[in-house]
């Protein structure tokens, strides 16, 4: 039996991350299909249809699906169970959402944030904020997974699969859409980033993290943030790396100003490279770093950035 | 309206755990448990709506070993009313304990169900949206902040690119997020009132819960270790290290 992908869209693509969790699919079974449930999604669907590896496109236009509220979502996806071995979704605002719910519909258990696809009932996930790693088996018949997108590597485009027109489930009418407050930035996404720049408490204010913005921007870097600078209120909170933030994986990952919390660890530690900034030559994301510069974080960092700026 | 919190025990979020050394899990003993800290702010939160006036009484649920007491006492301590321990010695996963909460809610009716939104444990997040779902109520996850008013809830959630916004009827369940409030620390006479205050004490079998795992853990093993690095004494030398040996920038 096929793979069923669920992808979180905009309107206009799916999001990136539905190329990583197609690829973990393809791990799972040969035949994947993606279902792009949407008001209007027929564009999102056609991106869907590109992603190599997908055998057809489910597209469900129904009003109800506009702002992909669980209530209204969940019921398409269990409609649409007992065609599949396995439903997957990115492990991401979206995913931790709507997923769950589906599974407690359709009575199996959901294995969360799978890293690893062992084989078609077996998954590596993290516990523990990523201190230990737990192998495990599901017994059910239809298994739900959600996948952390940095740990597959993305389906490439290229591809054309059918887009099939399906009926959709209409409004559970519990729940209703009421606007969304989003942080605007034009620079690249925090998951997605090929290098990301995080700054903690030691940059004692929102305003010094203007510093930062500077430096990331001539890296061309997504900007992140530890929980501790997130809760003192200097970035919104859709910056915070960590456990219960966004888990990333770039190539490079510079922390600056950040003790470095194992809860902070678990959302970088898959880093390629890791760069660390800290006036505390103690602090725990020394252990990490690949690369570690002990001082002002004052001082180095604009001369980073204008060292950078000299190649 | 009822409030009902779940809490969990959980290893203090700060001991470093240690794999246990046949794999098949984390020791546990002889280690620092306390309350999950998303479900602190679970506990918090139903207090306050309970000294706005919105809520008249809190239950603490908890579900695991009979040391899963002592979570329930923090919570009564903090504010909670009164307690139920699903006392099982098995091993709970989210599904289950969403069951067992099911049939809790079915017997106390409350208006709102509050949870965290992950165990800082199992990192499963999936309880509370299990929880809804199996009794057919709207869900607000992630909660940044809650407005209570004519049978609904107002939720601010903290999602992927920021905040959104969205309205969900009653009775619901809600799952925290990490700017939701700050918890309060228990005061000593709170702690010492909180030992009067009555704990049900429950068996999965009586709600008629099965409780068996869905999951089987095969082994649990330590993440693979980074080598350690190096510390580099000026910016230009790591610059030339990042050009030159890791070819990032």
């Amino acid at each position: 039996m096929a793979v069923l992908v669920v992808a979180a869209h905009d309107g206009k693509t799916v999001r990136a991350n539905v190329a990583n969790a197609v690829a973990a699919a393809g791990q799972m079974d040969a035949e994947v299909h993606v279902l792009v449930a949407g008001s209007n999604a027929g564009e999102a669907a056609k991106s869907a249809a590109a992603i190599q590896g997908v055998a057809k496109v489910l597209q469900a236009e129904d009003a109800a699906y506009a702002n992909w509220l669980a209530e209204d979502i969940a019921p398409l996806v269990v409609k649409l169970a007992p065609n599949y071995s396995h439903i997957v979704m990115a492990a991401d605002s979206v995913g931790k959402n709507v997923a769950p719910r589906a599974a407690a519909l359709l009575d199996v258990a959901q294995v969360s944030e799978a890293i690893q696809v062992v084989s078609p009932d077996t998954f590596v996930r993290p516990i523990y904020a990523g201190n230990a790693m737990a192998t495990v088996q599901s017994t059910d018949k239809i298994k739900i997974v959600t996948v952390r997108p940095t740990n597959f590597k993305a389906a490439a485009g290229g591809g054309s699969a059918t887009i099939e027109q399906i009926e959709g489930t209409g409004s559970a009418g519990l729940s209703s859409f009421a606007g969304a407050e989003l942080s605007k930035s034009e620079r690249p996404e925090l998951t997605s980033a090929k290098i990301v720049v995080s700054g903690g408490r030691g940059l004692q204010s929102g305003e010094n993290f203007k510093m930062l913005e500077t430096l990331a921007d001539k890296l061309g870097a997504g900007l992140g943030a530890s929980r501790a600078a997130v809760d003192a209120g200097y970035v919104p909170n859709d910056y915070q790396v960590g456990q219960t933030g966004k888990v990333v994986a770039p190539d490079l990952y510079i922390a600056i100003g950040i003790s470095g919390a194992i809860q902070h660890l678990a959302g970088m530690k898959d880093s390629k490279t890791i760069v660390a900034i800290n006036k505390d030559e103690e602090a725990p994301i020394f252990q990490v770093a690949d690369y570690g510069l002990v001082g002002d974080l004052f001082q180095l960092v604009p001369e980073l950035t204008a060292a950078i700026e000299k190649k | 309206m009822k409030v009902l919190v779940a809490v969990k025990r959980v290893i203090d979020y700060n001991v470093k755990i240690r794999v246990k050394a046949d794999n098949t899990g984390v020791e546990t003993a002889n280690v620092k448990m306390s309350m999950n800290p998303f479900d602190e702010i679970a506990v918090e939160e139903a207090i306050r709506m309970k000294e706005k006036g919105a809520a008249t009484e809190i239950i603490a649920f908890s579900a695991g070993p009979a040391q899963c007491q002592e979570t329930i006492r923090t919570a009564l301590a903090m504010g909670a009313d009164r307690g139920i321990l699903v006392q099982t010695d098995a091993d709970l996963q989210p599904l289950a304990v969403a069951k067992l909460l099911k049939a809790v809610v079915d017997k106390e009716q409350p208006g709102l169900v509050i949870v965290g939104k992950q165990a800082i444990d199992d990192d499963s997040n999936a309880t509370g949206q299990m929880l809804a779902a199996l009794l057919g109520w709207s869900i607000g996850t992630f909660a940044n902040k809650l407005n209570v008013a004519d049978g609904s809830v107002e939720v601010k959630r903290e999602v992927d690119g920021g905040l959104e916004n969205i309205k969900i009827k009653m009775p619901a369940v809600i799952t925290t997020d990490l700017r939701l409030n700050e918890p309060r620390y228990a005061s000593l006479p709170n702690i010492m009132k909180a030992k009067k205050k009555p704990i049900e004490t429950l068996a999965p079998d009586a709600l008629g819960v099965d409780v068996a795992p869905r999951l089987k853990t095969l082994k649990v093993e330590e993440p693979p270790k980074r080598k350690s690095g190096i510390k580099v004494k000026t910016v230009a030398e790591l610059v030339e290290k990042l050009r030159n040996e890791a070819g990032v920038i």
